[in-house]
C-alpha cells in the first residue's frame, strides 16, 4: 500500500475545535469502520436516517452556505434544490473524485486516510435527493484511492450503512466505485456523466443541466469529494456552526494545497477568508520561499485562475476577496513561483496542459490552445515575432466563453491574466530571443 | 482469447452493477489493460462480446482516454509528472536524470523491455514533487538518490 507522504496540519486540526476534514488524517487506522466511528462517524447518517425528512437535510446543507469545493463554488443545498420534486425518473449521486486540476491533491488525501468520511457524506447526500445507486468517479491513476474506497464500501456494506432497509428506516442505498481513464475534461460535470456512460468524456451543453437531466438522462447531483466530506460535520454540529466558521458568504473550512517554491508544501485546512501571506509565510504552513527568495507570482486556486503578484497577496482566501481582484479561489490549489522562474516557461507548461487535455468538442478550445501552444513555445524558444502578444490575446479573447464548458475560459485566463502582469517580461523575451530569467530547477 | 477467465470474470461482474452495461466500457478497458499492460483492438472485439456493446463504442472510448497505452509498453511503465507544481521542483531534470540512466529518451522503452518512459500531465501529487508513478504506484518527494534506488529495486526483482 503506497500512502501519500504529504504534508498537512492535521496535528492543528486535531487539537482545534473548528477544523474537521483533517482532525484524523494523521491516525493510522482511521480508514478502518471501527476507528472512524470511535471518532464519530456515521452519527450523522443515522442522525438523518432517524428522523430528518430529505428537504431538512438539503435546508440545513443551505442554511451552512457549503459551497462547491471542486472549483466553480456553487451554493451545495442550492444545487440539491434543484432536482425536480415530481420526476418519477431515477435519480443519482456522483462523486466527483477525478481530482485533476494542476496544483490540486487535497481529495486524494482525504481518500486514502477518510475514505469513510467521503462515504457518508455521499449516503447524506444521496438521501437528501431521492438517490437509491450512487457513484464516486475517481480518476484512473489514483489505484490506491479506489482501493481504499472500495474496502470502505465492503465495510460501510457489512455494518448495514449501505444496502437495503439501512437502520430500519426502509430506505436503499447502493454504490459504485468507477476509476476513469486519465481525462482532465471528465472533472467537468458532464464530462464526467458522458464518461460514466462509457462515452468519451466530452461536455454537454446546458441546459438541461444535471439536476435536470444528467446521468442516463435521469435528475443528477455531482459534488466534489471535499464538498462531500464536509456534509456529516454540518449535520452533526449544525448549520450555524458551520456559518460560525470562515466568512459571511465564504463559509467554513478549505484545504488549501500549497505546491511550488515554498519551504513546506503540503495540504492545509483552515477556515475560508484565511490570509494567504499567512499561508505562504508562516512556519506552521508554506514557511516562506525556498532559498529565501523573492516572490514573483501566485496562482490562488489551481492552473485555471488568473495569477496574483506580490502585491496583491495580502488577501483573504475566500471566494469573494478573490473575486475582486481578478482571479479565483477555484480548486484551492495555491501554486508559488520565486523570482527565478521564467513566466512565458510557466504558461508554457500550462497551455501544453489545456491543448493535451482539450475534448476537442469546440473548435475555439481545440484549434485556440494548439495555436497559442504553438506560439506561444516559439517564445520561450527564442523565436517570438512583433504582434505574438497581440495574436495570443486575440486568440485568447476569441476562445474565452465561446465554448461549452469552461475548459476554453480555464486556459486562456492565466494567460491573459500573464501578460497584463508581466507585459515586459513577454516583449523582452521577444526582443532579445531569451528568457530575462531562465527557469532551472534542479531536483536534489 | 486474450483476455483471462479471471479478467472476463471480473469485467462481467462489474458489468453487472451498472444500470446500463455500456457504463462498464472504462471498467473493463481497466481490467484488461491491467492484464495486458496495454490495449488493441483484438481485446476490444472480446470486450465488446462480453459486455454486449458494438465494438466500435468499445473503440472510440477506449481512444479517448489516454490512461491505457495502445503499445506493448514495457515490464514497467514510469510516467513523470512534467506539470507545473513538478516542474517548479525539478520534474524537467527528472526526466533528463531518467533518460540518462536508463540510455533512452521520453517516449522509448529500454531493449530488454524492463522500463519504458513517458511524461504525463498532473498526477495530483503536487505537494509531494517531484514525483512519477510506475504501473499502479506513486513515488513522490523524489531526490537522486531515491530514483537510483526505486530503479535498482526494480532491476534485481525483474
Amino acid at each position: 500500500m503506497f500512502y501519500s507522504p504529504v504534508t498537512t496540519n492535521a496535528a492543528e486540526a486535531t487539537a482545534s475545535d473548528q477544523l474537521h476534514l483533517f482532525k484524523y488524517v494523521e491516525d493510522p487506522d482511521q480508514h478502518k469502520i471501527e476507528t472512524y466511528e470511535a471518532h464519530g462517524g456515521y452519527a450523522a447518517w443515522k442522525k438523518v436516517l432517524n428522523g430528518m425528512p430529505p428537504v431538512a437535510v438539503i435546508e440545513e446543507v443551505k442554511q451552512s452556505g457549503l459551497r462547491g469545493r471542486g472549483g466553480a463554488g456553487f451554493p451545495a443545498g442550492l444545487k440539491w434544490g434543484f432536482i425536480p420534486k415530481d420526476s418519477p425518473k431515477p435519480r443519482y449521486l456522483c462523486c466527483n473524485a477525478d481530482e485533476s486540476e494542476p496544483g490540486t491533491c487535497k481529495d486524494r488525501v482525504i481518500m486514502e486516510r477518510d475514505p469513510h468520511a467521503v462515504i457518508e457524506g455521499m449516503a447524506i447526500a444521496a438521501y437528501a435527493i431521492g438517490c437509491h445507486l450512487m457513484f464516486i468517479y475517481i480518476r484512473g491513476e489514483f489505484c490506491h484511492c479506489a482501493e481504499r474506497i472500495d474496502a470502505a464500501m465492503k465495510e460501510a456494506y457489512a455494518k448495514g450503512y449501505l444496502g437495503k432497509n439501512i437502520n430500519n428506516s426502509s430506505y436503499d442505498l447502493d454504490m459504485i466505485v468507477h476509476t476513469g481513464g486519465g481525462a482532465y475534461i471528465c472533472g467537468e460535470e458532464t464530462g464526467l456523466l458522458n464518461s460514466l456512460e462509457g462515452e468519451r468524456g466530452m461536455s454537454r451543453i446546458r441546459p438541461p443541466f444535471p439536476a435536470v437531466e444528467g446521468l442516463y438522462s435521469c435528475p443528477t447531483i455531482v459534488n466534489n469529494v471535499e464538498t462531500l466530506a464536509s456534509v456529516p460535520h454540518i449535520i452533526n454540529r449544525g448549520a450555524d456552526w458551520y456559518r460560525s466558521l470562515g466568512t459571511e458568504k465564504s463559509t467554513g473550512t478549505k484545504i488549501f494545497s500549497l505546491t511550488g517554491h515554498v519551504k513546506r508544501p503540503g495540504n492545509y485546512e483552515v477556515e475560508l477568508g484565511f490570509p494567504l501571506r499567512k499561508l505562504i509565510y508562516d512556519p506552521v504552513y508554506g514557511g516562506g520561499i525556498l532559498g529565501d527568495k523573492k516572490l514573483k507570482g501566485v496562482i490562488p486556486g489551481g492552473a485555471s485562475t488568473p495569477f496574483l503578484t506580490p502585491e496583491m497577496i495580502d488577501v483573504g482566501l475566500d471566494y469573494e476577496s478573490l473575486t475582486d481582484i481578478g482571479s479565483m479561489l477555484g480548486s484551492g490549489a495555491v501554486i508559488v513561483f520565486h523570482e527565478d522562474t521564467c513566466i512565458v516557461w510557466v504558461i508554457l507548461k500550462l497551455i501544453h496542459f489545456f491543448r493535451h487535455e482539450s475534448c476537442g468538442k469546440c473548435t475555439p478550445c481545440r484549434e485556440g490552445t494548439a495555436w497559442l501552444e504553438q506560439i506561444i513555445r516559439r517564445i520561450e524558444h527564442g523565436q517570438g515575432k512583433s504582434g505574438d502578444i497581440e495574436t495570443i490575446e486575440n486568440i485568447c479573447s476569441n476562445i474565452l466563453g465561446r465554448t461549452i464548458c469552461p475548459l476554453g475560459d480555464a486556459a486562456v485566463m492565466p494567460i491573459q491574466s500573464a501578460i497584463k502582469h508581466w507585459r515586459e517580461e513577454w516583449q523582452y523575451h521577444i526582443d532579445q530571443k531569451k528568457c530575462l530569467v531562465k527557469s532551472v530547477f534542479e531536483f536534489q | 482469447m486474450i483476455l483471462t477467465e479471471e479478467s472476463i470474470k471480473q469485467i462481467q461482474e462489474k458489468t453487472s452493477q451498472y444500470p446500463r452495461c455500456k457504463s462498464a466500457i472504462l471498467p473493463a478497458l481497466t481490467i484488461a489493460y491491467r492484464q495486458m499492460g496495454y490495449l488493441n483492438s483484438e481485446v476490444y472485439k472480446e470486450i465488446s462480446r462480453v459486455i454486449k456493446v458494438p465494438y466500435v463504442e468499445i473503440a472510440e472510448a477506449a481512444t479517448f482516454y489516454t490512461l491505457f497505452p495502445k503499445q506493448p509498453v514495457g515490464k514497467y511503465l514510469i510516467q513523470v509528472c512534467h506539470n507545473i507544481s513538478c516542474a517548479l521542483l525539478g520534474a524537467d531534470s527528472l526526466i533528463e536524470y531518467l533518460e540518462q540512466k536508463l540510455s533512452i529518451k521520453r517516449g522509448e522503452t529500454t531493449p530488454d523491455n524492463l522500463f519504458t518512459l513517458v511524461t504525463v500531465e498532473c498526477l495530483g501529487s503536487c505537494a509531494t514533487a517531484p514525483m512519477m508513478q510506475i504501473n499502479q504506484d506513486y513515488y513522490e518527494n523524489l531526490t537522486r538518490e531515491k530514483v537510483d534506488q526505486i530503479i535498482e529495486e526494480l532491476r534485481s526483482k525483474a
